[in-house]
Formats: C-alpha cells, sequence, structure tokens
C-alpha cells in the first residue's frame, strides 16, 4: 500500500497556487519533500494531515482520504511543525503526557510511552525540568518526542533540523533514520537542504512553486553514476556532435559536456576526439549526481532524458 | 506491552526492513475517541484552573481565593451551629453576589492561564494535527472554565447547607434555597468562563488577558451599581430593574429571584414577567455569544 498517494492535488489561495496537480505515489521509507521556502511543502503537509481541504484532485494517506477521514488520519500519524511550539512552564515529561492523552491514549500507556519515547530521542535527567529552559536541540527533541509518543505509522517533520549546530543536526538526522530503520516508523521529512536529506532518505520528491519536479529514491539520484564531465577550451557543441557520433550519450549543462561512461575506452573517445578537434582539453573529469543539480536543472529534462 | 510475536502478528509495517532491537516498542493498544479525548482536555484544563498538575506556584491563587470564597460561609456555618438560630445568619442566594469580586479576581487569573498559553506558544497547531477538531478544545476549555468556577461558588454554598443541617435547621426550608442558589451559580460560571475566555482568546499575553478580564468585570458591576442606584434615586422602577442586566452577577440574581423564586438583595428585580424573560433570554445569549466568538477566534488559529 502506497503510503501517500496523491492525484493532481491544487491548493489554490486567492492569489497564488500553493500546490499545482500535484500527482506522486510516495512508498513507506524514508522520504524527503524538497522545495525552496515557499515551494508549497508546508501547504502539502496540512493537506497530508486532513487540515486543508484541497482546491481540486484527491488523496490518500495510509489508505485513507484526506477529505473525509481527516480525523482518523491524524491519529495515525504524527506532525513536527517548523516553528517553536512548546509552553516554557512545563516540564517535557508533562507535555508529553498531555499530547499522548490527546492523541487518544489512555492515562498510564501514556505515561510509559512519554518516559520511552523521550529515551529514544534522547532526554534524559532534563526532561522534569521546565521546558523554557531547554537549548534549542533539547527542543527540537520534544517536539519530536510529541510527534513519536502515539506510535504513530508516519511522521511528518517540518524541517527538523532548523536553528540546530552542526553537530546537532548531525544528532537528529541520525535519529530521523533511526525512526525509519528502527523504529519502523515512515518519515516524510521536509526540508530545502538538499544535502541533508540525501544522508537518511530513501526517495526524495522534489516540488518547486507546488509542482512536481520529480520523485525518485535516492540512490537513484546520488549514486556514483558512470558519467565524465568535459570542459573544454571552445566549440563545445562540436565536440558533442562528435562525441554523439561516436555513439556516447552526451548532455551539455552550461559550459561542460556530460558523458556517459561506458567503459574506460569512453576516455580514449573523448581524448582523441578533443585532439582531432583541435580543441585545448581543460578539464576531464569522473563525477557522480548530487541532488543540488535537481535544482540546476528546474525541468529535469537535459539530465534525465540524457541518461 | 509488544512482544516480537504481536509485532509480527501485525503484519509489514512502513520502511521496516528489519526490526533491530534497540527498544522501541509499537503500540497496538486501544486508542481513545473523540469524545474521550475531549473529555480528558475537559479534566486536566479543570484541574489545572485548580494548578493541579501545575506547577506549585500556579496552586497559590486560586487555592486562596477558593479559601476566601469559603472563609464567610464556614464562618456563617459555624455561627449557626453555635448559637441556636432559627435560619442562618446569611442567604444561599445572595452569597455569590456579595463575593463577587473574588470570583472575578479568580476568573482573571486562571482564563488566560486555560486558553492564553497555547495560543502564545503556538501549541494549538499539535493539538489540531490530533483526533481532536477545533470545536472539542473549544468546548473542553469553555466546559472546564464553567466547572471550575461552579466549584468555587458551589463549595462554600455546600459549607454553609452542610452547616444548616448540623445545627439542625428543618431540611425542607433549607434545600429548596440551596438548590436555587446552585443553580445560580452554575448559571454565573457559564457567564463568567464565557466572557473571561473570549477575553483570553484574544489577549495571547497573559497578564494584558489578566488585566482585561479584572478591568471588564470590575467596570461592568461599577456601571451597573452607579445606574442602578441613579435610576433608584430618580424613582425610574423599570430601569433600575433592567440595570441588573449590565453585571453578570445582577444578570443572573435577576433570574433567582424572577424565575427560581428568591429573595433578592438588590434594590429591584427584573419588571414583571417579560423582564423575568429578558434576563433569561440575555443570559443565554451571552454564553451562545462566546461560545461562537471562541469557536470563530480558534478557526482563524493557524496550524
Amino acid at each position: 500500500m502506497a503510503l501517500i498517494r496523491t492525484d493532481a492535488l491544487t491548493k489554490r489561495y486567492s492569489q497564488v497556487t500553493a500546490v499545482s496537480e500535484l500527482s506522486v505515489e510516495i512508498e513507506p521509507g524514508v522520504v524527503g519533500l524538497i522545495g525552496a521556502n515557499g515551494a508549497g511543502k508546508s501547504t502539502l503537509i496540512k493537506m497530508i494531515l486532513g487540515l486543508l481541504p484541497p482546491t481540486s484532485g484527491t488523496a490518500t494517506v495510509l489508505g485513507m482520504d484526506i477529505a473525509t477521514d481527516g480525523a482518523a488520519i491524524r491519529g495515525r500519524v504524527g506532525y513536527m511543525p517548523e516553528h517553536d511550539c512548546l509552553p516554557p512552564d512545563v516540564s517535557a515529561t508533562e507535555f508529553v503526557v498531555h499530547m499522548a492523552r490527546m492523541s487518544g491514549l489512555p492515562r498510564t500507556v501514556a505515561r510509559e510511552r512519554t518516559a520511552d519515547t523521550l529515551r529514544h530521542v534522547g532526554l534524559h535527567e532534563e526532561r522534569y525540568r521546565p521546558i523554557g529552559g531547554y537549548s534549542t536541540g533539547m527542543k527540537q527533541r520534544v517536539k519530536l518526542a510529541q510527534a513519536l509518543v502515539h506510535d504513530p505509522q508516519l511522521v511528518l517533520l517540518d524541517e527538523p533540523t532548523n536553528g540546530l549546530d552542526p553537530a546537532g543536526r548531525d544528532d537528529m538526522l541520525g535519529l530521523i533514520r533511526r525512526i525509519g530503520t528502527a523504529f519502523g516508523i515512515s518519515v516524510l521529512v521536509a526540508s530545502h537542504l538538499l544535502g541533508e536529506l540525501e544522508r537518511v532518505c530513501d526517495h526524495v520528491v522534489v516540488i518547486d512553486a507546488g509542482r512536481l519536479l520529480r520523485s525518485s529514491s535516492t540512490a537513484d539520484v546520488t549514486a556514483a553514476s558512470p558519467l565524465i564531465a568535459v570542459e573544454v577550451s571552445e566549440r563545445t557543441d562540436e565536440l558533442a556532435t562528435a562525441l554523439r557520433q561516436a555513439g556516447l550519450g552526451v548532455a551539455q549543462v552550461g559550459l561542460l559536456l556530460e558523458v556517459d561512461l561506458q567503459d574506460d575506452t569512453t576516455y580514449d573517445v573523448v581524448r582523441d576526439s578533443v585532439s582531432r578537434l583541435g580543441l585545448g582539453l581543460i578539464r576531464m573529469e569522473r563525477r557522480r549526481h548530487r541532488m543540488s543539480e535537481l535544482f540546476a536543472t528546474p525541468t529535469g529534462a537535459t539530465r534525465v532524458d540524457a541518461r | 506491552m509488544s512482544t516480537p510475536g504481536d509485532l509480527a502478528a501485525q503484519g509489514p509495517r512502513p520502511g521496516q526492513g528489519v526490526i533491530h532491537d534497540l527498544g522501541y516498542r509499537h503500540y497496538d493498544g486501544p486508542r481513545l475517541s473523540r469524545g474521550h479525548l475531549t473529555r480528558a482536555l475537559f479534566l486536566e484544563s479543570a484541574k489545572g484552573a485548580y494548578g493541579l498538575g501545575r506547577s506549585a506556584r500556579s496552586k497559590v491563587m486560586p487555592m486562596l481565593l477558593l479559601a476566601a470564597m469559603c472563609l464567610p460561609a464556614l464562618i456563617i456555618a459555624v455561627i449557626a451551629a453555635v448559637t441556636e438560630v432559627d435560619e442562618l445568619p446569611g442567604g444561599y442566594t445572595s452569597y455569590v453576589l456579595n463575593v463577587q469580586l473574588l470570583a472575578m479576581i479568580y476568573v482573571a487569573g486562571q482564563a488566560p492561564a486555560s486558553v492564553s498559553r497555547d495560543l502564545r506558544f503556538r501549541v494549538m497547531p499539535l493539538y489540531f494535527s490530533r483526533p481532536l477538531h477545533r470545536i472539542d478544545y473549544v468546548a473542553a476549555k469553555y466546559a472546564a472554565m464553567t466547572a471550575a468556577v461552579f466549584f468555587l461558588m458551589a463549595l462554600p454554598l455546600t459549607i454553609m447547607f452542610v452547616g444548616a443541617l448540623l445545627a439542625k435547621l428543618p431540611i425542607d426550608e433549607q434545600l429548596p434555597d440551596y438548590a436555587r442558589s446552585l443553580t445560580g451559580a452554575l448559571l454565573v460560571a457559564l457567564v463568567l468562563a464565557g466572557i473571561s475566555l473570549v477575553i483570553a482568546a484574544v489577549t495571547p499575553r497573559r497578564g494584558l488577558g489578566v488585566a482585561a478580564i479584572i478591568a471588564v468585570l470590575a467596570i461592568l458591576a461599577g456601571v451597573q451599581a452607579s445606574v442602578q442606584g441613579i435610576a433608584v434615586e430618580q424613582g425610574e422602577r423599570t430601569v433600575a430593574g433592567y440595570a441588573g442586566l449590565l453585571s453578570p452577577f445582577t444578570l443572573v440574581d435577576g433570574i433567582q429571584h424572577s424565575l427560581l423564586g428568591a429573595e433578592t438583595p438588590l434594590p429591584e428585580g427584573p419588571p414583571g414577567t417579560i423582564g423575568a424573560l429578558v434576563f433569561l433570554g440575555v443570559t443565554v445569549l451571552v454564553v451562545a455569544a462566546c461560545f461562537g466568538a471562541l469557536v470563530l477566534r480558534y478557526r482563524k488559529v493557524s496550524i
């Protein structure tokens, strides 16, 4: 069963279209939702929670319809907002117990699971102190704990590493990975930081201005793909033509040519073609795709089609 | 709790290749319904209005006020017991009106504590991302504040009633007024809780909320008293009667007097049957308007 499936999902406000004709199917696992600020990530999350009715289109979460089963979805989904959402005058334990009860856990279960969950997210003795005195990292952990305490099937994390220092960021990413693997809870993590999602996600969904740019597995995107980048002093077009004639897949990206690496003879073909045309070879290197390229070529056409 | 067998029985869970035993336990026990959640929120909020389940510091004010509310009742009960009187030295139905200042201070302190915090620190999205509906939150908070204020007034009334029975006063003389006063206390609680929650919900800064509630209630009481006083002096008995509409306490006193048959300490009660119905209508309207305003207010809270 798909974790989340959207079909032409659209949310239009009076002036702007936040999400536009989004059709995507997401399988269980750790899924990254990437987009620049304002790309529609938060709007999509609110619709997934069944809190924001779409203008048109449909979506199901865990097999439940967002239009009709909102409350049921929210019972089995955890949500960690991007912004601060913790009252300063209660302890983490008191707060998470309360939120566990608000998710429908009976009182004693709420206590037990709060203790467990706070331990899992790495809050120990400090959990009895008022939240007001916590560091940003500790607060993020409390926010995560309240999203996990009722053992959801899916947690939605909106920019979970916001405001964290590099060490805190690593801890949080490790925790997210562990939620997906060791805890067996699917994660949808929204971020504008590509590098982070590269590290923890099985699958990434890229949206821009409310439209789906791409949905594919992280391995596909970032695999050390057999590709060599070639930069020459001039007449890049001619070289591209020559290489194509030699039977190689070539994509032109700015000043660079990206050539599919078939085997070691590919290097020879490139070298020979360059010298035959009398060009200066500035650079020839093996490289792998990085997620950041998804934004460099917004339509994805050049890159994806060439492969 | 979950054993490995339970986990296997659940079938494949999302994202799970292998369950590494790092101590995470799944939960497949009961999950309570919306109604249960609302009740849980109601109970926690009602207890919270007396500082129960909150910090020691937040217990001080409500407990002091509760004690202050009960002290006169206790004195009345003791006097009734030691001196051989044939009726209580103070009436049930005028009691709340006499200690109204304490009740005002109480709601001014507790209504913001109940709702402002969740708004100011943006806790609301965490509620909304759970099965609870927005109207459930409003209903639970309103009911909880009403219950807390009702308890604040019902306890001293009950102390007086018990004192009267201990003094061997005839129960059939005591019971009707006691019942009237409890009905009145419930109505006052509904009106006070409504007004104070609405003010608290639109002033997320707690200190401002406290001041605003005190100010509004005190001004209403002051305006009511002066309008009624002037009208009585001028001989305008109808105006004097309707002046009771201006403050929650006199509004409910009017209902107690005209519809429930209690005596009133005010110079003038609601005029005639029409007056009685107007007082009842205004009470219902105020409560409905407060609830409606809260629902509208929380509909605007974004997640």
